[in-house]
């Protein structure tokens, strides 16, 4: 196959899964609303002072993230299991692969990039202090990619389940915590004055290494769950 | 060598190898973690800085590495089952998960322990103690994905999946502790076996690594030949092995 | 020997507590592997005999339908 065609068949896969999942457009959005109200249940619970807040804030944005990202991954494979489009794919003469890598695009443009866009407001909510923002948002920008990638790879175990929910957090959310680690701590250098750089650089390697290999363990876990 | 192998990826003939193996394995094990222990527990002089508390290590080095060295096992055995589909290696997953996890808690437990009267704490937010922490989830998560399906060997490929995804944690739980500046003090060993700690420590050290060596190898050997039994129990040679002779004119 | 007496050996220079908690911890974790271990070749052994009992049930039946059909074949001969 040629990379000519390559190209159209990665374009044509996320197309059509765009088309797919803006006709459910609440499945989109209840993810990205259910950040904002966790981000507002914070200054309830915790109380409303800036320095205890601020401090708080990049933490809560980013766990707000994860779990955000787990409760959006059944949208990845679900439907597609379950009305047989994923056994046509799987046994498709077209790379897996790839076509795991355009889902992955996909879901990354419908959760990771809107993150990144509502980071300003539930920054804003959280008091974080302005230096912090723009460091915040390339974190999620180069982090989130990372998150959509491994829900990815956990999605594509669990899809035959079913009941995949809790088991799904389970065998995530340990993965996660370097990821958590290097963007707190890139926010915290960013507040601090000092340079954030070699964080950031750290997660951009990161997620250059997981779209690498990441298709390829989706695209297993695929063949697993669909056999 | 191939040709050698390839009887043991079948059930019975895997089992009676890891039965000659078993008493062997045990056997040094039971020896070996013993003299390590009562030695360093009774006869080791007590630390000039940590008084008679660092008769921990004893135990708490040896699962700490076990731990990582069972995950490293375990990724490599996800692999066979990936590549070759081999069914010993698919049972091997459910032997070696259990074991590599108990060994995991016994590293926090005992490091927490140590913990307390050194730091001060049971737990500090270290780099090793987290990624331990990391890594005994990433073996509860496997164990739960291999249980979650009713086809065992689907389970199986599942978590070889999951298991070789988590193998990028070994190399951080390595190197973590350089990455992070912690509380946790250097490695003790390393690797050319140029030690702070004198030889009248270090001896008994060496020994119960050694032991738990073979008690790892000896409860994952354990516990696969259930594995095998239990996946095989529909054969006569497996029921005969329980000691239930099969005759109904087999 | 480290220690002159046993009441030393337990107390460990104050830090007994936390040795022996560490010790038998550890002691109680693999001793609880094992124990599952031994359980679970028992339930085998159960389960084998379950098995095998219901062979024999089999093997028994069809040794009566056999005869069974012996006899009716011998009567009408």
């Amino acid at each position: 196959m040629n990379n000519m065609s390559m190209w159209r068949l990665l374009t044509t896969v996320m197309r059509r899964d765009l088309a797919v999942a803006l006709r459910r457009r609440s499945d989109v959005v209840n993810p990205l609303l259910f950040v904002v109200i966790v981000v507002t249940l914070f200054p309830l619970a915790v109380g409303p002072g800036p320095d205890i807040l601020g401090r708080i804030a990049t933490g809560v944005i980013w766990v707000a993230a994860l779990l955000s990202s787990l409760l959006g991954s059944e949208r990845l494979f679900r439907d597609d299991f379950l009305d047989g489009t994923l056994e046509q794919l799987v046994l498709s003469p077209a790379p897996l692969p790839l076509l795991a890598f355009g889902k992955v695009g996909v879901h990354w443009l419908l959760s990771g990039l809107p993150l990144v866009v509502l980071a300003p407001l539930c920054a804003m909510l959280l008091k974080l202090p302005i230096a912090g923002w723009g460091t915040l948002m390339l974190t999620l920008l180069v982090g989130t990619p990372i998150l959509s990638a491994m829900t990815a790879i956990g999605a594509g175990l669990t899809v035959s389940l079913g009941r995949g929910g809790a088991l799904l957090s389970l065998l995530l959310l340990p993965l996660f915590i370097p990821l958590l680690i290097f963007a707190a701590a890139a926010v915290e250098n960013a507040l601090l004055g000092t340079s954030a750089i070699g964080q950031v650089l750290l997660l951009t390697g990161l997620m250059l290494l997981t779209l690498l290999l990441a298709p390829f363990a989706v695209a297993a876990a695929l063949r697993v769950s669909v056999n | 060598m191939w040709k050698w192998l390839h009887p043991y990826a079948k059930g019975e003939a895997a089992y009676r190898l890891l039965g000659h193996w078993q008493p062997w394995l045990s056997g040094l094990a039971l020896i070996l973690v013993s003299v390590g222990v009562i030695w360093g527990l009774l006869y080791a002089p007590a630390d000039y800085q940590q008084g008679d508390s660092y008769r921990i290590i004893f135990i708490h080095v040896p699962s700490a590495m076990f731990a990582m060295g069972a995950y490293t096992g375990l990724a490599i055995t996800a692999f066979i089952v990936l590549v070759w589909q081999i069914r010993t290696a698919e049972w091997a997953i459910a032997a070696i998960a259990p074991v590599g996890a108990v060994l995991t808690f016994i590293s926090l437990f005992t490091g927490a322990v140590w913990g307390k009267p050194m730091w001060g704490t049971w737990w500090e937010w270290d780099a090793r103690l987290t990624s331990q922490l990391i890594l005994f989830f990433l073996y509860v998560g496997v164990l739960a994905l291999y249980y979650a399906f009713n086809d065992s060997r689907t389970g199986a490929k599942a978590a070889s999946i999951l298991a070789l995804v988590g193998v990028i944690n070994v190399p951080i739980i390595h190197f973590s502790v350089y990455w992070w500046n912690s509380l946790h003090q250097g490695a003790t060993i390393t690797r050319f076996g140029d030690t702070l700690m004198p030889s009248s420590m270090k001896m008994p050290l060496y020994i119960s690594i050694l032991g738990f060596m073979f008690l790892t190898a000896a409860l994952i050997v354990y516990r696969l030949r259930n594995e095998i039994l239990k996946q095989e129990l529909h054969r006569p040679w497996a029921m005969a092995q329980l000691g239930v002779e099969n005759d109904h004119g087999v | 020997m480290a220690f002159d007496s046993w009441q030393e050996l337990i107390w460990m220079g104050g830090y007994g507590w936390y040795v022996w908690l560490a010790y038998g911890m550890t002691f109680l974790a693999i001793a609880l592997l094992t124990i599952h271990g031994l359980l679970t070749r028992k339930k085998l052994r159960q389960l084998a005999v379950k098995k095998q009992q219901q062979q024999q049930r089999i093997a028994r039946r069809k040794q009566q339908e056999r005869n069974r059909s012996k006899l009716a074949d011998d009567s009408t001969s």
